[in-house]
């Protein structure tokens, strides 16, 4: 890492030194790997459970219950892909993102090290979207890990194959990886609103451990309005009420309306949360 | 957020405290503006795109109801919101429980993909429906559900029912090809409108009432009103496509105001054929597969394997039903069963008390009764157990009852 010859101030080189350093100081961290391994073990709790419940063989029709697409999953283990990030999203997904943004800026001034990263001639601009593209990447590695621990023991457990799409149509195995490889980007794309949003309440505090807290706390409260009907003229401003819009790429043709409607929520989020972020964190007095 | 951007690093440092404060505040002016941009976007988009109706030739209700007529659409697909507000009493997950119990009951085969079970969900509420067909053959509807949907196929013979989220399957058969139109239940504005024509009579007004955009596509509005008073339905308005003939949009509007009763529209149509993947279906692998009874058979099981469509078709079901009055008015009459009905607040104790609590309590020349109310049926039970039921209001009803004494 050769900060020191960096040019000063200008070089998207030095930017982009800058963000691989954040990366790996994230990814390294054991909160970090921690997480990511919760989340890498609810699919393989799914799987098993499934694959327990009907040992005695593919029995089919469950039902109905439990969270999206479940009851495909003995036919097809692909189908424990969607039922994995359907069962994640709601809540361990965001979480996860809502510990790492929350931390972000806020855990550096805990720490007393935001004030040596801001010595560096790093501009706080840069130093904010380093920190949000950084929280970004962990959204698209979260959702991927969930993903790929849900494909595999999917493969292990149950027989894969051609499957039939939510309108009944069938597609082939391979069309099928790919659009669970686009819903794992859409969920992904899902979560830069919090990603957002817990930017900026890292930006309000110098403990980390707060920021988390708040960020949790107001997914929890945005989940909860969700799903008082009385509140329904709020809730297609929430950033969640969209979030299993994913489901609809599995019609056959996508059916794109809500997806786009996720999609422009979240940047909205990211643009609003972002820039009060950058308000913010561009005006504060850094003393710690 | 280029031009701040020299400035980042020396904020802290310099400058005194007020302009510190007014830069602060300027910063804020960015969020603040994305999210007024944003609320401004959301409130004018929609009022500028339904702004201004398209120019379309003149054109009488005669030629209107002409063109639907002779509208021959056999190939389209298109997505159908369908809202219906019957003002029924809302019982939330009680009456989903209900339902399922009925169709629990309705027999060993009470599978979740019997499109009978099935589509009584239609009648309350707002739902999006995936519309398909090419040619007399191949249909599809599907109602699209949270993260699951529920799809109707008719392929040639075969009727598929497919209920993805409990991955059960409902197999019918039908004899002639002509008869799955038949079978399916109203969805599409233009099974609606078909209805609507049907009772267009003396008692009808029909007007043409300007054009209007509905799915892209420019349309003829075309209003249907009863001429009678007495009647709940205040209005229907059909919006039909100028140039198939189509009925893109149907709404009916009670005479008490509000919202509308009925609204079904295309939110989307395409007049091209569909993929021919669309219409085949084969059962997924370990899904449950009910098979129906043929068509011939059910026509005598006496099990309602579509909604009514109308109060014809609802009097065929029920024996001795006498209708009084006629066009919009007509109120249906039958026994509603021996010996004094419902029970009543007088005789039944609490479950006569619960039954009154649904009702409101009338009295006429008739004797008392209860009438039960929705936005647009209403039905009387007199103390002897007649019922009169018809799209007519209360004062109706009563004056019906008089009359029938």
């Amino acid at each position: 890492m050769s900060r020191a010859e960096a040019v000063r101030g200008a070089s998207p080189l030095w930017t982009l030194g800058l963000f691989r350093n954040e990366l790996l100081t994230t990814f390294r961290r054991w909160r970090t790997l921690a997480l990511l391994g919760v989340l890498a073990a609810v699919p393989v709790l799914v799987g098993v459970a499934v694959r327990i419940e009907t040992g005695d063989g593919p029995s089919g029709g469950g039902g109905g219950g439990g969270p999206a697409f479940i009851s495909q999953i003995t036919n097809n283990g692909l189908f424990l892909v969607f039922t994995a990030l359907a069962a994640t999203l709601p809540f361990f997904l965001p979480m996860a993102i809502g510990v790492i943004a929350g931390d972000a800026l806020a855990g550096e001034a805990n720490a007393g090290t935001l004030r040596y990263l801001l010595v560096a001639p790093a501009g706080r601009t840069r130093l904010l979207l380093t920190k949000y593209a950084t929280v970004m990447v962990f959204c698209l590695v979260a959702t991927l890990v969930v993903a790929v621990s849900a494909l595999i023991t999917g493969a292990l457990l149950f027989p894969l194959g051609d499957l039939t799409t939510l309108s009944g149509t069938r597609i082939g195995f391979a069309e099928g990886l790919g659009r669970a490889l686009l819903i794992a980007l859409v969920v992904a794309a899902s979560l830069t609103g919090v990603a957002a949003l817990g930017l900026f309440v890292s930006t309000l505090t110098h403990s980390g451990i707060a920021a988390m807290a708040t960020t949790v706390g107001l997914l929890i409260t945005v989940q909860i309005l969700d799903q008082i009907p009385q509140l329904h003229a709020l809730h297609p401003y929430l950033f969640s009420h969209h979030w299993l819009s994913f489901a609809d790429l599995m019609r056959e043709p996508v059916h794109w309306d809500d997806l786009t409607k996720n999609l422009g929520l979240q940047a909205l989020y990211a643009a609003v949360f972002g820039s009060a972020a950058w308000a913010r964190f561009t005006t504060k007095d850094i003393n710690a | 957020m280029a031009p701040y951007e020299s400035d980042d690093t020396t904020t802290a440092g310099e400058a005194g405290e007020p302009r510190t404060g007014r830069r602060r505040a300027a910063r804020y002016v960015v969020p603040v503006t994305v999210m007024g941009v944003a609320a401004a976007t959301i409130g004018l988009v929609p009022a500028i795109a339904s702004s201004g109706d398209p120019d379309l030739p003149e054109i009488t209700a005669a030629q209107l109801i002409e063109k639907i007529a002779q509208s021959d659409v056999e190939r389209l697909s298109g997505t159908v919101k369908i809202t219906t507000d019957l003002g029924l009493p809302d019982l939330g997950g009680l009456e989903s429980g209900l339902m399922s119990g009925a169709a629990e009951r309705g027999g060993d085969d009470g599978s979740s993909a019997d499109p009978s079970a099935k589509l009584t969900e239609l009648a309350s509420g707002t739902h999006t429906l995936r519309i398909a067909a090419d040619g007399p053959d191949r249909q599809k509807v599907s109602i699209l559900e949270n993260a699951a949907e529920y799809s109707l196929i008719h392929n040639g013979a075969d009727v598929w029912g497919y209920d993805s989220k409990s991955n059960e399957v409902y197999h019918g058969t039908v004899d002639a090809s002509g008869e799955a139109r038949e079978q399916r239940p109203p969805a599409t504005p233009r099974d609606f409108a078909e209805e609507a024509l049907k009772a267009v009579d003396d008692t009808t007004s029909v007007t043409v009432d300007g054009t209007a955009q509905v799915a892209g596509r420019d349309a003829y509005k075309l209003v249907v009103e009863p001429k009678q008073s007495g009647s709940t339905v205040g209005a229907i308005s059909i919006a039909v496509d100028h140039e198939t003939g189509m009925p893109l949009k149907f709404t009916l509007t009670p005479s008490s105001g509000g919202a509308a009763v009925v609204d079904v529209g295309f939110t989307k149509v395409d007049f091209g054929a569909p993929a021919a993947s669309t219409f085949e279906f084969t059962p997924p692998k370990g899904a449950k597969v009910t098979e129906g009874e043929p068509e011939h058979d059910r026509e005598h099981s006496g099990k309602p394997e579509r909604a009514p469509k109308s109060e014809e078709d609802l009097a065929k079901g029920l024996d001795g039903m006498k209708t009084l009055g006629k066009g919009w008015n007509t109120i249906a009459t039958f026994d509603g069963g021996a010996g004094g009905g419902l029970p009543t607040g007088d005789a039944g104790g609490d479950l006569g008390g619960f039954v009154d609590s649904l009702g409101d309590r009338v009295k006429g020349e008739f004797g008392t009764g209860t009438v039960f109310s929705t936005r647009l049926i209403n039905a009387l039970l007199t103390e002897d157990g007649t019922v009169y039921v018809g799209a007519v209001t209360k004062d109706a009803l009563v004056k019906a009852a008089d009359a029938g004494k």
